[in-house]
């Protein structure tokens, strides 16, 4: 009888509940919105650099992330390759080598980082040849590169092209070498499609004069959001000689970006909670003012306080939760139709964030996360707010109250 | 023959409300015996303090000094609390109006009261028909309030005070909102079960053809008891 008085309670005036649970549903549409599309971008910019390139944990020399070059390059020993195999969170490691170039065409040339990886590996731990756009995928000893778009079009190469590769060599030599090009392919990242070559780990060592050696190992680990501890677990087993880096520890702007944009987030979200607070709080303080005179007879016929308080609360639950659960399904059908079709912003706009460095699309997320976390700020708030009435009754005098 | 005690019994019985700008005794030393059975009228001018009275007897505002005894036990010195639970158990009220919980139907508000007893559910159904029966509305058991007239309503009220057996029952003004011809039957009802069922009831009123009926009439001038005429003995049920 006490979930059917609230029930009812909550329809007498049934303008103010509808207006109340409408401006909740909009405020937890909105908020999901911006937090699916805020969560999408920083999800996939966080991909396109650490899921697509970087990999969440790397093993260098010591010093290479410092000062990139082939003189802090490493032979992998026993050692490492021990180190990592025991640890039961990395599921594979992937060798680099990789060296800052001169790209050239025949009248074109630019700075690039040419990067030797064992082709089935990558594909493996950063599905590189899913990025192919045309041509075909490297494999094991070819004597050929991939090319990013964003690079071919600036040297205006095309597949089957001859690409030309000059550089310095592990202790000096000299390094310079023509291939012909296999494949193109194209990065999400608007900066890391500027300038990658790839070229079989193999023919790499062979141009720097560099056998056996990487700069890198790229490691797949089981739960990304542990690649911290990972980190820390590795380089306590292995020696000075090498570094072990999370991609915090590698990209630390991208990790400020991600954690600054996380803040602001959470900034807006007051704002807007703040908002809804004071319109629930509007109809909880007409109702309890309207409903001096009905408390002060309950009281009087023997209605004990902690029962009107909890009748009080479950309208608020229920108002708060029928809002709450409005705005999440609506929002099911739409974020998720947006995660299908991103938002692709179009021509001048889209050149601008292009020019920043940012792909000019907005990816929304359909973790879960974005969606239950509405639902659950909004009933702390409608319990938050129930403090008023609880109070209100609590001193409320059955006499005085009975007497207007 | 055992001597009767009282149901209500009240000494010195003095609230002053110092709110205002000289206190007011709003009543002032009553003393006062009730007994089982009686139909009583608390009658006076507008302001001599007949609801304050009431409250105080019913539990529901402190004394400033003197002591009320309802079936001896004192209750001008418990909690809050104690004294919730005290007027759940043993006393009904009527009030002027808006008694009732809009949102609940006539049965639901009667059930409400054993609900809040934690009376079981087939006590509850009996009782509550039983009242409907009592009051005359068992067709009108399934109305809200807002479909009910005042006299309705009323009557509703009383079978609700009725609903948790108490040991008597207060009404403040109960036939204030009603016209005459209502105000009757509420008093028609009222009488026929302290006739028959030794239902003690407290009540006050402005309205002469109410004091007519009743049994006993206490004349309140200033918060104090100016006359107290028994007119006619309470039905002997022993
Ligand atoms: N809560 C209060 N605060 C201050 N003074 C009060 C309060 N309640 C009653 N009084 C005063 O106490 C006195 C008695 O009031 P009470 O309401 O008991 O009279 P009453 O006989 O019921 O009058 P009425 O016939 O108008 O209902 C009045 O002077 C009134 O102003
Ligand atoms: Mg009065």
């Amino acid at each position: 009888m006490l979930l059917k008085l609230a029930w009812r309670n909550l329809w007498r005036n049934k303008r103010r509940s509808l207006i109340t649970m409408g401006s909740i549903v909009f405020a937890v549409l909105l908020s999901i919105l911006m937090d699916s599309v805020k969560k999408g971008l920083l999800d996939k910019m966080k991909d396109n650099v650490v899921g697509f390139y970087t990999g969440y944990v790397q093993v260098h020399g010591q010093g290479y992330w410092e000062d990139k070059t082939l003189e802090n390059s490493f032979e992998p020993a026993s050692l490492v390759t021990e180190a990592i195999s025991g640890n039961s969170q990395v599921t594979s490691a992937v060798p680099r080598l990789e060296s800052f170039v001169l790209a050239a065409s025949d009248n074109l040339s630019k700075g690039s980082m040419l990067v030797g990886i064992e082709p089935a590996d990558e594909t493996a731990v950063t599905g590189l040849n899913d990025k192919l756009v045309s041509g075909e995928y490297l494999n094991q000893g070819d004597q050929a590169v991939l090319l990013t778009e964003g690079l071919a079009d600036y040297l205006r190469l095309g597949i089957n092209d001859t690409l030309v590769i000059i550089g310095q060599g592990y202790h000096g030599v000299s390094a310079a070498g023509k291939f012909p090009i296999k494949g193109l392919i194209k990065f999400g990242s608007p900066d890391l499609n500027k300038g990658l070559i790839y070229l079989p780990l193999s023919t790499t060592q062979q141009l720097f004069g560099a056998e056996n050696r990487l700069t890198s190992l790229v490691l797949q680990i089981r739960d990304n959001p542990k690649s911290r501890q990972v980190a820390q677990q590795l380089q306590a087993n292995l020696s000075d000689e090498y570094e072990v880096m999370n991609w915090q520890a590698m990209l630390p702007e991208l990790d400020q970006v991600i954690q600054g944009e996380e803040a602001e987030n959470v900034i807006f979200q007051i704002v807007l909670y703040m908002l809804i607070a004071f319109g629930i709080f509007g109809t909880i303080l007409m109702m309890t003012i309207e409903r001096q005179y009905e408390f002060g007879v309950l009281l009087a016929i023997g209605m004990k306080r902690h029962i009107l308080s909890g009748i009080v609360i479950l309208e608020n639950i229920f108002l708060a939760l029928m809002g709450a659960c409005m705005g999440i399904l609506l929002s099911i059908p739409i974020v998720y139709y947006l995660y299908k079709v991103p938002i692709r912003l179009q021509g001048q706009l889209a050149e601008a964030y292009e020019n920043f460095g940012i792909e000019p699309i907005f990816y929304f997320s359909v973790d879960a996360v974005v969606f239950y976390s509405q639902g659950v700020v909004v009933l702390l708030l409608a319990l938050a707010l129930a403090f008023y009435p609880m109070l209100k009754i609590w001193k409320l005098d059955p006499v005085k109250a009975m007497h207007a | 023959m055992e001597e009767k005690k009282p149901i209500i019994l009240t000494k010195n019985l003095t609230k002053v409300y110092d709110t205002g700008a000289v206190p007011v005794k709003a009543v002032n030393s009553v003393s006062l015996e009730v007994f089982k059975g009686e139909f009583t009228a608390l009658v006076g001018p507008s302001g001599s303090g007949k609801t304050t009275l009431l409250n105080l007897i019913g539990g529901l505002d402190h004394p400033t000094s003197g002591q009320v005894l309802v079936n001896q036990v004192d209750i001008s010195k418990m909690k809050k609390s104690a004294l919730i639970d005290f007027r759940l158990q043993n006393i009904g009220f009527v009030f002027q109006a808006y008694n009732l919980i809009p949102v609940l139907t006539a049965k639901e508000n009667i059930e409400f009261v054993m609900l809040l007893q934690k009376r079981s559910k087939g006590e509850r159904e009996q009782r509550v028909r039983e009242l409907l029966n009592e009051v005359d509305l068992l067709d009108k058991m399934n109305d809200r309030p807002a479909q009910l007239s005042g006299g309705q309503q009323q009557r509703v009220a009383v079978a609700r005070a009725l609903a948790s057996k108490p040991a008597f029952i207060l009404a403040d003004e109960p036939t204030a909102n009603l016209d005459s011809k209502t105000a009757g039957n509420l008093l028609d009802l009222m009488a026929r079960l302290n006739h028959e069922e030794n239902i003690t009831f407290i009540f006050s009123t402005h309205d002469q053809r109410v004091i007519d009926r009743a049994h006993r009439i206490i004349t309140l001038v200033d918060g104090a008891v100016a006359e107290d005429q028994l007119v006619a003995q309470p039905v002997d049920h022993s």
